[in-house]
């Protein structure tokens, strides 16, 4: 213990320069998600409405988790609040990838993909319509369109298979101890509507928390943009980048902060996108499903139009922004207390922003003006060759990714024990997602791999307290 | 289900404003009970709160969380006794399949609802029916997991995990490139296929399954009328209509002798008769414990589970599938007793089929000691929300029935006047629930996180 209290003075000294330092605050308060926080960490700890939530309110949140929980099905049915499901899919409800309103998974050998799927495009050209890359951000790939889905209702063939294989490797820290990483290839099998493209471009996504999505969309744009330094300016190595993207609703170009390339405006489009491309349903907002003409779904009975009403979409958007942030644990823990102060020392906070404060949203007092602490900064960053993707998005570039928040890390695998981290889940812990981080994240990783035993310790300790 | 709603701000906040007025009683700021209360039978509360006990204390609260659990024991054993009856009427109506013994055991089932509605208030906060839950009363059911459905879809290859496996017609099941023999429909196969791909939506068993298999979908809509599955469906031989009558029937047959068995061993779990079951367990706990079961039991499914997911769910939606007894038009009553479940955990008192009434110290009498004005509330909204259940309850019987998917149609403003009433009544007694939890210790309806799934 007395050990622990010299080393952070000690890191300070030998790891401090000049743009980096104690400039970022250090957690003092539990509740991570302001007044709405909860202080529930078993394994509905992240199903939880808003600890803030009047009575009235909390109904329209229990009828949005039945929408999120239950499964659509397909057309026509006797349920036809929720039919049209397909024909081409990746999971019949929202729950089925957002695993106890947590992360979802990679598949193990053998099973289908349902949490995790892979975006598609070919890339763009001189001819490339504008407008699309305006608006879609980027080209779908012919005939398979924007996402795989590997799933399809009776009577349709799913577009194809997903296979991932492992290549494990092992990468040795500065004080000779090893850590087993593993990086995965992505092969499409037995693809049904014709070749695939010989220049397709694929980014697996694995399905991320549900948890502080409305206190999120409560930080004011400036707060996001005042952050941003696309082409570091301050020469500090971090290249911050808002990512510009379609506005749906106000068909504009606007602020992308949701999905893992900062894609979508609000929740309510990543929403009404999610049930388009990931189940085939069309809405008001997203009005055309991830079929292309080439896969003739017309051929099937659809579920209405839209098939997701209005008012359904929004008692779903109700629940998703109003899950609520579990409380930070443990934070008398000396270890906790001196990672934290590791973490802000080290790099970790330049993206990884602890502390937002919330506008005010005037339907929404129960999210406006809370002081949060979600470590992100919702802006893209290079995180270097081993992450890349190759696969732009909007201004996203095949390297970039947006910070993800990460409040309620610790607690990740209480609510899917199969959860791993990053965007494809490749990271089985915290650890191995540390490593992984390079671009402009290779600095911050490299004191890290320095770090003596006990000091990285403390900053996993205090990672599992988020 | 939606099933865990956290009071905690709002709990302590009203328990910081009972803890206040309860020193003096006639200054409570939040009681507008009616005259008629019990004023002139309360208790001096001693001015210092932090002896907050009266000398002497008419209720034990040992004694009342031990009732708690004779009434769960009670209620379970009613399930049980009815649910037996269920599946003797099914015995029946398998052996000579005629419209008589296929009324008899709709009735049958009808009747094996009575108790276990009672027993969800049971649900929250308690693991070990929360778990096991599923297995009796999941819901929505997606029909097509287990016999031919309307729109004749049969199908052999799955779109997704179950959703269309017509487990009748389908001797194999294949799932996630696994086959699955499902030659023999027993009640072992039936319980395996619940946890399939780990998707809530696969609910092959429990009253509604066989709520199904009695009465087939309701393909009225929101028209009046209840499924109407002709009984040729388990006539076996050349009069069978809609193919595999003989796997229907051993389906049916399966599904009822998991329901007993499974309520079986819920009646053992309460039973003072046997060591180390869930009994022994929760009353070695505190007994502020208990209670925070109790009315977190009440709590949840009042506002959470019955106003939100059963009933406004339906309203917002309109949204006939979303209705719980959707094949027997039984809804209303379902309701009803939820209502009462709840109603009978704060009084302590349960009136079983026969007539037979248990009864004991209750949570009731206990609130009343402290503070018999918040008593007296929580009552009075217990009291109106049964009667705001029994409009609905009363309109959907009898002549011109408006059964609950007829209120919830796009336009029926009687009906959703019925069930918006019915919805208000259950989020204003959830208030009352929350501030008794502050009037018994419970510091908050937050349950406790040892490992607990709730």
């Amino acid at each position: 213990m007395k050990f622990l209290l010299f080393t952070p003075a000690l890191a300070l000294c030998l790891f401090a320069t000049p743009s980096l330092g104690a400039d970022y605050p250090v957690q003092d308060t539990p509740n991570s998600g302001g007044a709405g926080t909860v202080t529930q960490s078993d394994h509905n700890a992240y199903s939880l409405p808003l600890g803030n939530l009047p009575i009235s309110r909390r109904l329209d949140f229990s009828v949005g988790n039945s929408f999120f929980r239950n499964p659509w099905v397909i057309a026509p049915s006797s349920t036809d609040a929720r039919d049209g499901l397909g024909p081409l899919f990746n999971t019949n409800s929202c729950q089925g990838c957002h695993i106890k309103d947590g992360r979802g998974h990679p598949p193990a050998p053998g099973e289908t993909a349902v949490s995790l799927f892979l975006r598609l495009s070919v890339p763009a050209g001189p001819d490339t319509d504008p407008q699309l890359l305006q608006q879609h951000g980027f080209v779908p790939a012919p005939v398979y369109g924007s996402q795989l889905q590997t799933a399809a209702i009776p009577g349709m063939k799913p577009e194809a298979r997903l296979n991932i294989e492992w290549q494990l490797f092992e990468e040795t820290l500065a004080d000779g101890s090893k850590v087993e990483l593993r990086r995965p290839q992505y092969r499409i099998d037995g693809p049904n509507y014709g070749a695939l493209p010989e220049d397709l471009l694929i980014s697996p996504r694995v399905a991320p928390p549900m948890i502080g999505l409305g206190l999120l969309e409560a930080i004011p744009e400036e707060a996001i943009l005042a952050a941003a330094d696309p082409d570091d300016l301050d020469g500090d190595g971090i290249s911050g980048r808002a990512n510009q993207v379609w506005d749906r609703i106000g068909q504009r170009t606007a602020l992308g902060r949701f999905g893992l390339k900062a894609a979508e405006v609000s929740v309510m489009q990543q929403s009404m996108a999610a049930f388009a491309g990931d189940m085939g349903l069309s809405s008001n907002i997203v009005p055309d499903t991830d079929c292309t003409a080439a896969q003739e779904c017309d051929r099937f009975a659809d579920g209405g139009t839209p098939e997701v009403s209005d008012k359904i979409a929004a008692f779903v958007n109700f629940y998703a922004m109003s899950l609520a942030v579990p409380a930070r644990r443990d934070m008398d823990n000396p270890a906790v207390q001196s990672g934290a102060k590791l973490f802000n020392e080290i790099g970790c906070a330049a993206c990884h922003t602890p502390r937002h404060t919330t506008g005010t949203l005037a339907d929404r007092p129960e999210l406006s003006d809370q002081e949060i602490w979600p470590y992100t900064d919702l802006l893209l960053h290079d995180m270097g060759e081993g992450l890349a993707d190759g696969r732009a998005e909007f201004l996203a570039d095949g390297n970039e990714w947006r910070t993800p928040p990460l409040w309620g890390l610790g607690l990740t695998q209480q609510i899917n024990p199969r959860a791993g981290f990053l965007h494809d889940g490749r990271a089985r812990t915290l650890e191995e997602a540390i490593l992984w981080h390079g671009g402009e994240a290779q600095a911050t990783t490299e004191r890290y791999r320095t770090l003596p035993a006990e000091l990285r310790q403390s900053l996993l300790t205090f990672l599992n307290s988020l | 289900m939606a099933r865990t709603f956290r009071y905690t701000t709002l709990a302590l906040t009203i328990s910081a404003a009972v803890l206040l007025s309860a020193c003096d009683n006639n200054q409570d700021p939040v009681a507008q009970s009616p005259a008629a209360t019990t004023s002139d039978a309360a208790q001096s509360q001693p001015a210092d709160n932090t002896n907050a006990t009266p000398a002497a204390t008419a209720i034990s609260e040992a004694d009342v969380a031990s009732h708690y659990a004779d009434l769960a024991h009670a209620v379970y054993l009613d399930a049980l006794t009815a649910a037996q009856a269920l599946d003797k009427a099914i015995a029946t109506l398998l052996a000579e399949p005629n419209e008589a013994n296929l009324e008899a055991a709709r009735q049958a089932w009808l009747q094996a609802r009575i108790p276990y509605q009672q027993s969800e208030a049971f649900r929250f906060g308690n693991a070990v029916v929360d778990d096991w839950e599923g297995q009796l009363n999941a819901w929505p059911l997606d029909e097509g997991l287990i016999d031919y459905v309307a729109a004749d879809d049969y199908q052999h290859e799955l779109g997704n995990e179950g959703a269309t496996a017509n487990l009748i017609a389908n001797q194999t099941l294949t799932i996630g490139g696994e086959t699955l023999d499902a030659s023999e429909l027993s009640s072992q196969l039936l319980a395996d296929l619940n946890e399939i791909g780990g998707s809530e939506a696969n609910v092959a068993t429990g009253y509604h399954a066989i709520e199904f298999l009695l009465w087939g979908q309701d393909l009225n809509g929101f028209e009046a009328g209840a499924g109407q599955r002709p009984v040729t469906d388990f006539v076996q031989g050349e009069a069978c209509t809609n193919g595999n009558c003989d796997r229907r029937a051993a389906y049916l047959s399966a599904a009822s002798e998991l329901l007993v068995n499974d309520l079986q061993w819920m009646v053992g779990q309460w039973s003072a008769d046997e060591a180390g079951n869930y009994r022994a367990e929760l009353l070695a706990l505190p007994t502020q414990d208990v209670f925070q079961k109790m009315l977190f039991g009440m709590g949840s499914l009042s506002l959470g589970e019955l106003a939100g997911e059963r009933m406004k769910v339906a309203l917002e939606a309109n949204s006939y599938e979303d209705e719980h007894d959707c094949f027997s038009d039984n809804t209303h009553n379902s309701h009803y007793y939820n209502g009462k479940g709840i109603q009978n955990i704060y009084l302590g008192s349960y009136q079983a089929l026969d007539g037979s009434v248990t009864s004991g110290p209750s949570l009731s009498a206990l609130v009343a000691e402290k503070n018999p004005e918040l008593d007296q509330r929580l009552r009075d909204d217990l009291d109106s929300t049964m009667e705001a259940l029994t409009v609905m309850k009363e309109a959907a019987e009898g002549e011109s029935a408006m059964t609950f998917d007829m209120m919830i149609a796009p336009g029926n403003e009687t009906g959703a006047t019925i069930i918006n009433d019915a919805i208000a009544a259950l989020a204003q007694q959830t208030g009352s629930i929350e501030q008794v939890a502050a009037v018994v210790g419970v510091d908050s309806l937050q349950p406790d996180d040892a490992g607990h799934s709730f």
